[in-house]
């Protein structure tokens, strides 16, 4: 027979869990839930049911085996490092195409001022080609909103992210703790011939001309 | 009667680039007065203080988008006789019936040519 204080302790487990979150069940909580199952069932089930007791260990093994191969996916330095980085290139190219249509802008501008200081037909073609060089500017626009939508859809990613972060608890600083090699290697940032292929700097980081000719001739 | 191009326009977009690029198209097609506006809200300012014969707005703006601007200009009676373009990269079929219920009087999507521009602004306006 079952013993009711078990079931009172579960049943009070699980309110406990749907009043901290309501509409979700973290990682954790479902681990201390099959937990107090396991708990349960070692004092009540006998025989038979011995079976279903070693399915039940079997799954809370699975839940903390995918609990410790998230961990080492390490989503909280994608958190940190990779989705900022994304989002700063991202902004940096919608300030440099601006930048650069501007600048083509002014130039197209001051052709379309010489317009009137040529004859008829010439001034036609070069109002024409003025026009097509607006026309094409307009991309700025369109991909200026195409990349707030991939910054949206990074930002969406953060919060889930987040959540899993938040569900995974202290199982992220239990494997840097375990593998303190990884740790170490992520810290020392060596320089390789793959670690000097970046590509563009963002412009706070990036060097000016003159600094780079000081290093040079310094 | 052909449209006089001396008629005081509006052109509402909130990417400074794209007033721009309309601007230059509009000299081009021999437009001399070009106002411009970089939100819905002071648009409505805008047209509530001025005599405007025609607006042309983009659509995704913040705080007051290009559709809650066409219909506080449809909603005003000194305003709801102007015509109104809207020139936006928002090509889905569900925003332009929208749009038309809202009593746009043309659509132009983004990217777009000047003679694009010009054939809507016939097609609203007439010869000019």
């Amino acid at each position: 027979m079952s013993d009711p204080k078990n079931g009172e302790d579960l049943a009070r487990q699980l309110l406990d869990i749907q009043r901290k979150e309501p509409g979700s069940v973290g990682i954790e909580d479902v681990s201390l839930v099959v937990a107090s199952i396991m708990d349960a069932a070692r004092k009540e089930l006998a025989g038979a049911d011995k079976s279903v007791l070693q399915e039940i260990l079997g799954l809370s093994d699975y839940i903390d085996g995918t609990k410790r191969e998230i961990a080492a996916l390490r989503p909280d330095e994608v958190k940190s490092q990779h989705l900022p980085t994304a989002a700063d290139e991202l902004d940096e190219i919608v300030a440099e195409t601006a930048d650069a249509t501007n600048r083509i802008m002014d130039a197209t501008e001051a052709i379309m001022g010489v317009m009137g200081d040529v004859d008829e037909k010439s001034g036609e073609i070069i109002g024409d080609a003025s026009n097509k060089i607006f026309e094409a500017c307009s991309f700025q626009d369109i991909t200026g909103q195409r990349v707030t939508k991939v910054v949206k859809a990074l930002k969406e990613i953060e919060n889930k992210v987040d959540s899993l972060i938040e569900a995974l608890g202290d199982e992220i600083a239990t494997f840097k703790d375990a593998q303190p090699e990884i740790a170490a290697e992520q810290c020392v940032s060596e320089i390789t011939d793959e670690s000097l292929l970046e590509g563009p700097q963002l412009s706070g980081e990036a060097m000016s001309q003159d600094e780079i000719d000081k290093l040079l001739n310094g | 009667m052909s449209y006089d191009v001396t008629k005081p326009i509006l052109v509402v977009d909130d990417y400074v680039t794209m007033l721009r690029i309309l601007r230059n198209i509009f000299v081009q097609l021999k437009f001399t007065n070009i106002h411009e506006c970089t939100d819905g809200v002071s648009a409505l300012q805008e047209l509530r203080a001025g005599d405007y014969s025609l607006i042309m707005s983009d659509w995704n703006m913040e705080p007051m988008t290009g559709i809650e601007l066409l219909r506080e200009v449809r909603a005003d009676e000194k305003l709801k006789h102007i015509p109104f373009i809207m020139v936006t990269a928002e090509s889905k079929t569900e925003n332009v019936v929208i749009a038309k219920q809202a009593g746009v009087s043309n659509y132009i999507v983004k990217p777009f040519n000047a003679n694009t521009l010009k054939s809507k602004l016939v097609s609203v306006v007439g010869e000019f």
